[in-house]
């Protein structure tokens, strides 16, 4: 059904999402943060959040030799601890998928290119697909594409919906993970909403935000997000990813997080194949938890790389 | 998909800051004092079944006396003081209880076998909160009732439960001591440690002595306190069985009597809901301090045509809710409070089983020794069946589907109790419509089980009379005079 809902069909596909209340969506979370993770969780919890990390630069001014530095990071996390995990993608501008894609070699760490005018979408379709194809021609694995959230917040559900399918469709074997810009919707029941849509237009993922906007992944826009892969899973048996981006740099939130993913969704998201940071520096805080659980002491921040 | 597997581990509360004694005396006159038969009970902990202490058991001898303590503490001390005074006494109380917030909640968790959470994050703050409220209200009183003369009652005698012990003592003797009266109060005798705990709290705070008094015991304690010629006013909180006995025994007499007593609440879903909060709710509703609650949402309606996915929500939701040790601060459903509400609950659930209904519970392994209950849902439930009627008082559920707004109402409405009822929906008129139309003295709409001092709460029908909370909380420890 890729790409193939009329605007009859769509009205009444988004006429199903449900209403989202924001005040009993605080207090759910509010139970989930109650909860506490220590010892052993604390530890696995910690090795999952590292291993679902896009390591991430959206700069103006990155370089190739940033680019090359992050991907030696994303394979070599802190060579000082053993056996640790490496992190999922490399998230880049298209530009310098070509470098990222070498450097990586056949570590068996993606490169997640974002694309469609990144990261405001203000661009004419026809430039978005060229973005798109480019990202793919240097070999991306993973489209990080933005939405035209002007047109959906004008309600022009169908143009925002055709979109997603068309650059869906150019994807081939990559994964599409579509951005929503979160903080630039009005409220959660328009989370919802464009969560269902662009799942029913071939999201393989959806993400919170591009980073560059606050407010961005905040829990219960990530819960109202949960939750639509949730119905859409019971409906359909077809799992979709979750990559909540922007805001979340501490070891103590993304753990939250992960616990709200196994609450809302189950164990079997609790993957790299299924869910995702978006994170520039939650990686460190991740590392620096990480040894202060095994060796119980605190290190300096200086023994952590930041590239 | 093993690798997958995350299961948390537990992480206990420290009961280290938690002193209990090895026997409590009775409370009266400012003092503790030995029952004068020489009685003692033991208390035990439902977590595991171990004995916490020995509680002196009051005999109406014992409760003569802390009668005459309380009518003379009212006679030349509480009855002459300011309300600025009063209020300063309450004010005093409700920051002493803050600053023991942590042991109270602890001894709350210990003796009552409530998840630690509930006790640390609801029970005690709302406790703390009462005393905050009523305090500000004792010198307000003209404010509270403009352009009316008042004055209290007396001597209160109160019989609190034992699913809130302490936020159900602070809902009475509050609001009592604001308007001026004196108070004696008997504890439920599978809790009466924080009870006795808030005792030692009155004497830290200076409390005038037989302004509080505190008397353990079974049952007999409490109909010794109702039959005493010399209280005024009867405050009761529990079984409607027993409410109907303080009213017959009040009946001929002077006393004054407010009762909240039990329900067979209605949480009421309707297809337009915001689902995945109302799936919350539901758990809130009814596995809330392991249905111990006595407005539970224990009768779940909901529409047709969101039936089947409301249900498959709640299993799966289920399956996350923590059952086991309340010490552990992430369990959501922690002991039965005694062995033989367990045995209650557990005739009910052959009882549904008999009457055909659909069970299902979580797959969860429960602790041993202790009191233990797993979350429980029924399906297929008749409006007759007797899971649907009679109160469990215990985390089970009965679910009824409806097709119209007529016929909820109807159903809802079709109980002899009347205490509290949920209305779930994303349309504001339908809230307006449904809680008009709903025989039950508190609604809540898009939320359940939601407390606070300044709101009344009280039932219709045979769930009680009379309301706590809030401004109306005074009326029940006032006399007018126009």
């Amino acid at each position: 059904m890729l790409g193939n809902l009329s605007t009859p069909e769509l009205s009444s596909l988004l006429a199903l999402s449900p209403s989202i209340d924001q005040i009993g969506t605080l207090e759910r979370i509010a139970r989930i943060q109650a909860r506490s993770i220590k010892g052993a969780a604390k530890l696995q919890g910690l090795r999952m959040a590292l291993s679902m990390i896009d390591l991430t630069t959206l700069e103006g001014k990155d370089t190739p030799s940033k680019v090359r530095q992050l991907c030696f990071k994303a394979q070599h996390l802190h060579d000082q601890a053993p056996d640790l995990p490496t992190v999922a993608a490399v998230c880049v501008f298209p530009t310098m998928v070509g470098v990222a894609k070498k450097a990586l070699g056949n570590s068996g760490i993606k490169v997640a290119s974002v694309s469609t005018a990144f990261p405001s979408g203000q661009a004419p379709f026809e430039v978005k697909k060229l973005d798109t194809l480019y990202a793919l021609d240097n070999g991306a694995d993973e489209i990080d594409m933005v939405i035209s959230r002007g047109r959906f917040l004008a309600g022009d559900y169908q143009f925002v919906y055709d979109e997603i399918a068309a650059i869906k469709a150019l994807c081939g074997t990559a994964r599409l993970k579509v951005i929503f810009e979160t903080g630039e919707l009005d409220s959660l029941d328009q989370v919802r909403k464009i969560s269902d849509l662009a799942i029913a237009a071939g999201a393989d993922f959806i993400k919170t935000s591009t980073g560059k906007i606050q407010p961005a992944a905040t829990f219960p826009v990530v819960h109202t997000m949960l939750c639509a892969i949730k119905d859409h899973y019971d409906k359909t048996g077809q799992m979709i990813g979750m990559k909540p981006a922007g805001g979340i740099s501490s070891s103590k939130l993304a753990l939250q997080h992960l616990l709200m993913v196994k609450e809302v969704l189950g164990e079997a998201w609790l993957t790299n194949e299924w869910y995702r940071f978006g994170a520039s520096s939650l990686a460190n805080d991740l590392l620096m938890q990480y040894q202060k659980q095994l060796t119980g002491k605190y290190q300096s921040a200086t023994y952590f790389s930041i590239d | 998909m093993s690798e997958n597997n995350w299961n948390l581990e537990p992480s206990l509360e420290s009961v280290a800051q938690v002193q209990i004694k090895p026997q409590y005396e009775l409370f009266i006159n400012g003092k503790w004092q030995a029952p004068l038969a020489a009685t003692y009970f033991a208390t035990v902990n439902p977590a595991d079944e171990k004995h916490l202490a020995h509680i002196a058991q009051a005999n109406a001898a014992d409760v003569d006396l802390a009668v005459k303590a309380a009518r003379a503490a009212y006679d030349n001390v509480w009855s002459q003081l300011s309300g600025a005074a009063r209020g300063k006494y309450l004010f005093r109380i409700a920051r002493l209880m803050q600053e023991k917030a942590r042991e109270l909640a602890v001894l709350e968790t210990l003796d009552g076998g409530k998840p630690i959470r509930e006790s640390r994050d609801i029970d005690i703050p709302l406790a703390c909160n009462h005393f905050f409220y009523y305090a500000g209200w004792a010198d307000k009183l003209q404010e509270a009732f403009p352009g009316q003369q008042m004055e209290a009652l007396g001597v209160a005698g109160q019989i609190t439960p034992w699913n809130f012990p302490l936020l159900m003592l602070a809902w009475k003797v509050a609001p009592a001591l604001a308007c001026g009266n004196t108070v004696v109060l008997k504890p439920a005798e599978t809790t009466s440690l924080t009870a006795l705990k808030f005792a030692e709290i009155c004497q830290e705070a200076g409390l005038p002595a037989g302004v509080v008094n505190i008397v353990t015991g079974y049952g007999d304690t409490g109909a010794a306190l109702v039959a005493h010629p010399n209280v005024d006013k009867i405050a009761f909180t529990g079984s409607t069985a027993v409410g109907k006995q303080i009213q017959k025994a009040c009946i001929g007499t002077p006393k004054k009597v407010t009762l909240e007593l039990g329900g067979k609440s209605a949480n009421i879903i309707l297809e337009d809901a915001p689902m995945d909060q109302a799936v919350e709710g539901i758990i809130n509703s009814i596995f809330f301090n392991q249905g111990h609650v006595c407005c539970a949402g224990s009768r779940l309606f909901v529409q047709e045509s969101i039936a089947e996915q409301v249900i498959a929500k709640l299993k799966f939701r289920l399956q996350s809710i923590y059952v086991g040790n309340p010490l552990d601060k992430n369990t959501d459903i922690g002991a039965i409070n005694s062995k033989k509400q367990l045995e209650t609950i557990e005739e009910y659930l052959d009882i549904g089983l008999a009457e055909g209904a659909e069970i299902y519970q979580p797959d969860c392994t429960l602790p041993s020794p202790g009191f233990y209950c797993k979350p429980t849902i029924f399906t297929d439930v008749a409006q007759s069946a007797r899971i649907a009627q009679e109160e469990i008082f215990g985390p089970v559920l009965t679910i009824q589907t409806f097709r119209t707004m007529e016929e909820v109402v109807q159903k809802a409405n079709n109980s002899p109790y009347g205490l509290a009822a949920g209305v779930w929906t994303a349309n504001g008129a339908r809230i307006f419509g449904l809680s008009s139309q709903l025989q039950a003295g508190v609604v809540w709409a898009n939320t359940y089980n939601k407390f606070d001092p300044a709101s009344p709460f009280g039932g219709y029908k045979e769930s009680g009379f009379g309301r706590e909370g809030g401004r109306h909380g005074l009326s029940a420890y006032l006399q007018f005079k126009n």
